[in-house]
């Protein structure tokens, strides 16, 4: 192993149940470096993190750490620590109700010659520990009493004192503000200094270039290279991550567009925004257009949607619909509206599983009408026949339980569902993901059809050729806020990745 | 600079002095209002300690199992097992009570074994594992013995309850009606109970043990990462709880001097409403057991006002500490309001 290597993981392969979670994954990390390992959500970052400490168990695949001879397999993240790896999640892993002494202690603190906790030499460690790292904290008073940025601090401090020789920091700055973001990279840099390896993983692009000096990119589970922070400008980080060759996507070009802009406003947002998930934004939507949401994934996407939607309640902000003022306090007050919202994990949100296919149709509608007006059986029968007819649905009967249907058919179920209760305004949140590829056509035939009818329909999607496709115009947005919108003279594929590496991207 | 900050009152800590000017409040009203039906004497305040000197072991254990988050309803249930097994045991099977005594601990550790293993490593809920303790203790009372039981024959046990501790110098010494001076006293369950206490204190205060409770209640996932055994620190949590229950059963005993199939019967809850009312959070992770005494010694003191009246149904009590439950836990809540305001 070369000298300047601390950690190196080779070959890692790890299945979850029906799903290759990590294939073959390389790692390298070196003295005195932070590397950060990026992908989009369910890249396999939190997977691999995980196999290293011993939460997860990885099948096949060596794991070597500097001073260790051999592999070494951790049995659990104690394990780990005292081999050196150590890890600060994004929630602080500390007791808020104990000092922060004790919690840069608990569980080996100095101890009298009685066997009794020696406060007084306890408090002396800690508060020397902290003047080393340029901390103002008082390790008398008790953690909750410091902010959450400080909290991490004293995290780390405490993986450093444990003599780690690996820091992993699971994207430590997302509920932090920009001072304390500035704060921790400080405290990393000089961590650098010693000679630390820093295994930083995060979603903002900008922390990678200000702090990091090597990038790992998974995607889908496998490798996608090790690179140093030079060789890969933001542009070509955001292809590789969602998997695009860059060079190639400037030819293909947008589909001929109508034109929008003088259609009536269906839907006007004013400054919606939800605390932590969505930063305020306006979105103006005409009638019978598409608008697509792009943006990787975990970058607001659905949230943005379902503040619309009155999922999650708009904090700030104003929404009128079909030129009126509204409130939406639920999804309740949002269908009566003639909204509709088919959510991304259909598993969790979208189907009915023990229900038929008949049900399962009719069941926005029944919620709209309220419980109490039932809907006569035969009108049933007439409506779902009708759009097993109309999206083709393949099942048995209009009595087979949803769950024995393929993916792609309940998509077109949970769908059928929405357009029975005649929505003017629809949601699609990855409606095509995980289904072959000739339903995904279908599906995007549809929501043209369903536009050229007068309805406004949000289209959110991971492929970016599909939005081109569907789409009159796309949001772009960027760590949880809008950040720009392209118009269909924009849309290309080169367009949408540059905007979704936002500042420095044409560098 | 130095002193400031130890001036410095925490929140935690200012529940301890709530709970504490509370209790000398309620007491010098109790002075002021009823001086001329003996109040002020200090016998009536050594009476509450001798009174609740099993309670006061009880609820010692209860605030190690609270402070972990957890809850342990068996008590009650285990003093009354406790209770039979000493009184059965001299007046029935002709054992020494000594070792009758040592019996009963053993029986407690046992107890709290079972049950913290079926809670810390089988991960069943603390309240449905101590309510199926607390049925299986009331249920072996009963299979032990279903009449009531006197203890009388054993010299042992006898002597240690009626045995009295007088106060040195004659402290606080009155003359009763009949013009006979009298020594204020305790009870060798007063000694005992507020050794545990002492000993619990500093157990919570200076162990790693006592300081592992606070963090496994703090935040559990944290402890694990932070390297602490939570399981086998919950488990000893448990055991320590029954063990604590069998040592206020036997201070119980040696007050009733006797065992009956309903004896107890809700002290698990004044236990862990003298808790509450001492600070202890339910949720965990905050607690002092110096507050569960003055817990006690409140409720103590709220029944001995309602006895002192005359008038009232000791029904009253209940209701009066109902309505401390609740100032005390809308406190707390407005602390725990407070501090997430104050963080944001």
């Amino acid at each position: 192993m070369d000298k300047n290597i601390v950690l190196t993981m080779r070959g890692i392969c790890m299945t979850f149940p029906g799903v290759k979670a990590l294939d073959n994954v390389d790692f390298t990390l070196r003295k005195g470096e932070i590397r950060a390992l990026m992908g989009e959500n369910g890249a396999g970052k939190s997977t691999l993190i995980k196999c290293l400490t011993g939460v997860n168990k990885f099948e096949t695949g060596e794991i070597h750490v500097d001073g260790i001879d051999g592999p070494i397999v951790n049995k659990d993240t104690l394990d780990a620590q005292k081999k050196g790896i150590s890890t600060v999640y994004q929630e602080v892993n500390l007791c808020p109700n104990l000092s922060v002494a004790e919690n840069l202690y608990i569980g080996r603190e100095p101890l009298t010659k009685f066997g009794t906790v020696n406060r007084r030499k306890m408090i002396a460690m800690a508060a020397q520990l902290m003047k080393d790292l340029d901390l103002d904290i008082e390790v008398t008073q008790n953690l909750e009493n410091y902010s959450l940025a400080l909290q991490q601090m004293i995290a780390i401090a405490r993986a450093v004192d444990m003599k780690s020789k690996v820091l992993i920091l699971d994207e430590p700055t997302s509920s932090l503000d920009d001072h304390e973001v500035s704060l921790l990279f400080k405290m990393m840099r000089q961590l650098r200094e010693q000679g630390v390896g820093i295994v930083f993983v995060t979603h903002f692009l900008e922390q990678v270039y200000e702090v990091c000096d090597g990038i790992t990119v998974l995607r889908n589970g496998t490798l996608v290279g090790e690179y140093t922070v030079e060789e890969l400008p933001r542009v070509k980080l955001v292809a590789a991550m969602m998997g695009k060759d860059f060079d190639d996507l400037a030819s293909i070009k947008p589909e001929g567009e109508k034109d929008m802009t003088h259609a009536p406003l269906e839907i006007e947002a004013k400054g919606l925004s939800h605390a932590g998930k969505i930063k305020p934004f306006n979105l103006d939507i005409h009638k019978g257009e598409v608008i697509g949401l792009t943006g990787l994934l975990g970058s607001g996407r659905s949230e943005l949607a379902r503040v619309i939607y009155g999922a999650d309640r708009a904090q700030t902000g104003t929404l009128k619909v079909d030129g009126k003022e509204v409130t939406i306090k639920s999804p309740i007050d949002a269908m009566n509206l003639g909204m509709g919202l088919l959510p991304d994990d259909r598993k969790a949100e979208g189907i009915i599983g023990d229900l038929s296919v008949r049900e399962n149709i009719i069941l926005a509608m029944q919620a709209k009408l309220g419980i109490f007006k039932r809907i006569p059986m035969a009108k049933q029968i007439e409506i779902a026949d009708k759009y097993i007819e109309m999206l083709s649905i393949k099942t048995a009967s209009r009595e087979t339980l949803i769950k024995q249907l393929s993916g792609g058919n309940q998509q077109k179920v949970i769908l059928a569902r929405w357009l029975a209760t005649n929505p003017d305004f629809l949601v699609l949140d990855e409606p095509t993901r995980g289904i072959d590829i000739g339903t995904k056509t279908e599906i995007q035939k549809l929501v043209i059809k369903l536009a050229d009818e007068g309805k406004s329909i949000i289209f959110i999607s991971s492929e970016v050729e599909e939005m081109l496709r569907t789409c009159n115009r796309l949001a772009v947005l960027r760590d949880g806020e809008k950040v720009g919108e392209l118009e269909s003279d924009e849309m290309s594929q080169e367009g949408v990745m540059k905007a979704i590496a936002g500042g420095g991207a044409s560098e | 600079m130095n002193q400031n900050k130890k001036l410095k009152i925490n929140s935690n800590n200012l529940l301890l002095v709530i709970t504490i000017a509370l209790f000398v409040v309620m007491y010098i009203a109790g002075c002021i209002v009823y001086a001329d039906k003996g109040f002020t004497r200090l016998q009536t305040f050594l009476n509450i300690l001798i009174n609740n000197a099993g309670l006061i072991c009880i609820a010692s254990g209860m605030t190690c199992v609270m402070l972990t988050g957890g809850i342990d309803i068996s008590v009650g249930s285990v003093v009354a097992m406790d209770c039979m097994i000493i009184a059965v045991g001299i007046e029935r099977w002709g054992w020494s009570s000594p070792v009758l005594m040592i019996l009963v601990l053993a029986v407690g550790i046992v107890f709290g074994l079972v049950q913290g293993y079926c809670i810390s490593y089988l991960k069943i809920q603390p309240f449905i594992v101590t309510m199926a303790g607390m049925f299986f203790a009331r249920g072996m009372t009963a299979v032990i013995c279903t009449e009531q039981v006197s203890i009388t024959s054993d010299p042992v046990f006898t002597t240690l309850s009626s045995f009295k501790i007088e106060m040195p110098f004659g402290i606080g010494s009155y003359v009763n009606k009949k013009g006979i001076p009298q020594i204020p006293y305790i009870r060798a369950s007063v000694i005992v109970a507020l050794l545990v206490v002492l000993v619990i204190f500093l157990m919570l205060r200076y162990t790693r043990f006592g300081r592992s409770l606070y963090a496994v209640g703090g935040n559990q996932q944290s402890a694990t990462l932070m390297g602490l055994d939570v399981k086998k620190v919950t488990l000893k949590a448990y055991i320590l709880s029954s063990f604590l229950a069998s040592i206020g059963g036997i201070c119980y005993c040696l007050n009733t001097m006797s065992g009956t199939t309903t004896q107890a019967a809700g002290l698990e809850m004044d236990a862990i409403s003298s808790a509450v009312i001492g600070g202890t959070l339910l949720t965990g992770g905050v607690g002092n057991v110096v507050g569960s005494l003055f817990g006690v010694m409140i409720n103590g003191t709220i029944s001995t006002l309602v006895k002192t009246n005359g008038k009232l149904i000791s029904s009253w009590a209940n209701i009066v500490t109902a309505i401390l439950l609740c100032f005390f836990i809308v406190l707390q809540a407005v602390f725990v309001k407070i501090k997430e305001r104050k963080k944001a």
